[in-house]
């Protein structure tokens, strides 16, 4: 299961150019949904404002080299790293679903643009990724759902209510789910596979085609968030916060997580 | 003068939700980043503002006593043991405060649940739970009759 290239055999049900013009067809509707999300809720004029505000209250300048450096510390840290995150479970399953997914959708459209045809000679390493991605997904996914959702950790709420908000990671999950039963009811000649199948692509369709309502976008807000966070620290501004206390790190953090429920 | 986040800068960990006494911090439905649900019971205890790591709650006055332009942030540096202030007024004027929020590392007093339960004696005495021990002294003051001044009782 994990050395085969699930779409090679599906390539004798849906031709090449079919699965291709869909994951094209999702890369637009990402694009189209992030600009509309940009537009609608004025995020790029919210980042506008805020940095000229950032610089309108700056006590020290900050140079073009030290910008580069932050947009490089930005992309390794915050963006590479999840940094930004303060529980390190929530950090962790970040980064498990973050690179898990984007294995996933990488092995996914290489495999169908290079290798979608029947008995096509697709390298191991391929499959491998999209089954392993999806796997770290799943695990990533369903730690932070069950487990480190807010919702559930300090709200109380049971981790079986559904709102907006879940768009985007039960679609994501079902998504990456539906693609491994596929994947293995396909391995074992079941007739369900393309069942499996079916529910893949509804689910892959709801994640890519709901970027406008669901928080897909933080993809590309949070870095702009995170950059825009060093600068105001580096330029003195600080977000009119007061500068740390001049005093020794010497009574260590509670490292106490919300979770009284 | 009802708290408020900034949704940019919210990573949702649940913090406020965890610590405001008014259970009014909770996470909203759409974006699943912490929100006010009731401003108007709020109290402006900052307990939010302090607890959040993200530093994304602020506070802001009504319009009709506290006019846009002020602003009164506070920074929490748990290892240094320390709280900020750095108050802005609407005439430019600036004031920082820092303060000590404990003298000893995190842990290090022994919570209630961690002494022993007392005996049923002690459930006729008048002090509370582990006095005086816990309080460092020998005997707790006390008034008896003959200190108490003459006519009066």
């Amino acid at each position: 299961m994990f050395t085969s290239n699930p779409f090679a055999e599906l390539s004798a049900f849906i031709s090449p150019s079919v699965m291709r013009t869909y994951i094209v067809v999702m890369v637009v509707l990402v694009v189209l949904g992030t600009i509309y999300d940009v537009l609608h809720k004025k995020s790029a004029k919210y980042f506008r404002e805020n940095m000229r505000k950032a610089k309108a209250n700056a006590t020290e300048k900050v140079g073009g080299s030290e910008m580069v450096s932050m947009a490089v510390k930005t992309a390794i840290v915050d963006v590479a790293a999840s940094g930004e995150f303060c529980n390190p479970r929530r950090r962790i399953a970040h980064l498990l679903t973050m690179y898990g997914f984007v294995a996933f959708a990488a092995a996914t459209a290489i495999m169908i643009f290079q290798y979608a045809t029947p008995g096509a000679a697709t390298p191991a390493i391929l499959p491998q990724l999209w089954h392993i991605g999806a796997l770290m997904v799943c695990v990533g996914g369903y730690w932070f759902w069950f487990f480190i959702r807010v919702d559930v950790a300090a709200e109380g709420s049971s981790p079986f209510r559904i709102m907006r908000a879940d768009l985007f990671i039960l679609s994501l999950l079902a998504s990456a789910t539906f693609a491994l039963l596929w994947s293995y009811l396909q391995t074992t000649g079941n007739s369900w596979a393309m069942a499996a199948f079916g529910l893949h692509i509804v689910a892959t369709t709801v994640l890519f085609g709901s970027v406008p309502w669901s928080k897909f976008a933080h993809m590309f807000f949070k870095p702009a968030a995170a950059f825009e966070k060093r600068l105001s620290a580096a330029n003195g501004s600080r977000s009119k916060l007061p500068a740390p206390a001049d005093k020794p790190e010497t009574f260590g953090s509670p490292v106490e997580q919300p979770r009284h429920y | 003068m009802p708290t408020f986040v900034y949704m940019t800068r919210c990573d949702g960990c649940g913090h406020c939700v965890d610590i405001c006494p008014s259970d009014i911090m909770h996470i909203d439905k759409t974006y699943r980043r912490a929100y006010n649900i009731e401003p108007n019971f709020c109290w402006e205890c900052y307990s939010c503002v302090k607890a959040c790591p993200q530093h994304a709650i602020d506070v802001r006055g009504y319009a009709d006593f506290a006019p846009l332009g002020h602003s009164v942030r506070v920074l929490r540096e748990e290892k240094k043991g320390t709280i900020s202030w750095k108050v802005i007024f609407r005439d430019g004027r600036e004031k920082s405060f820092e303060s000590p929020i404990r003298t000893t590392p995190w842990g290090s007093i022994k919570p209630p649940q961690d002494y022993a339960a007392p005996s049923e004696d002690k459930f006729k005495n008048q002090e509370l739970a582990h006095e005086p021990d816990a309080l460092n002294i020998d005997d707790l003051p006390a008034l008896t009759p003959d200190k108490l001044k003459q006519g009066v009782v």
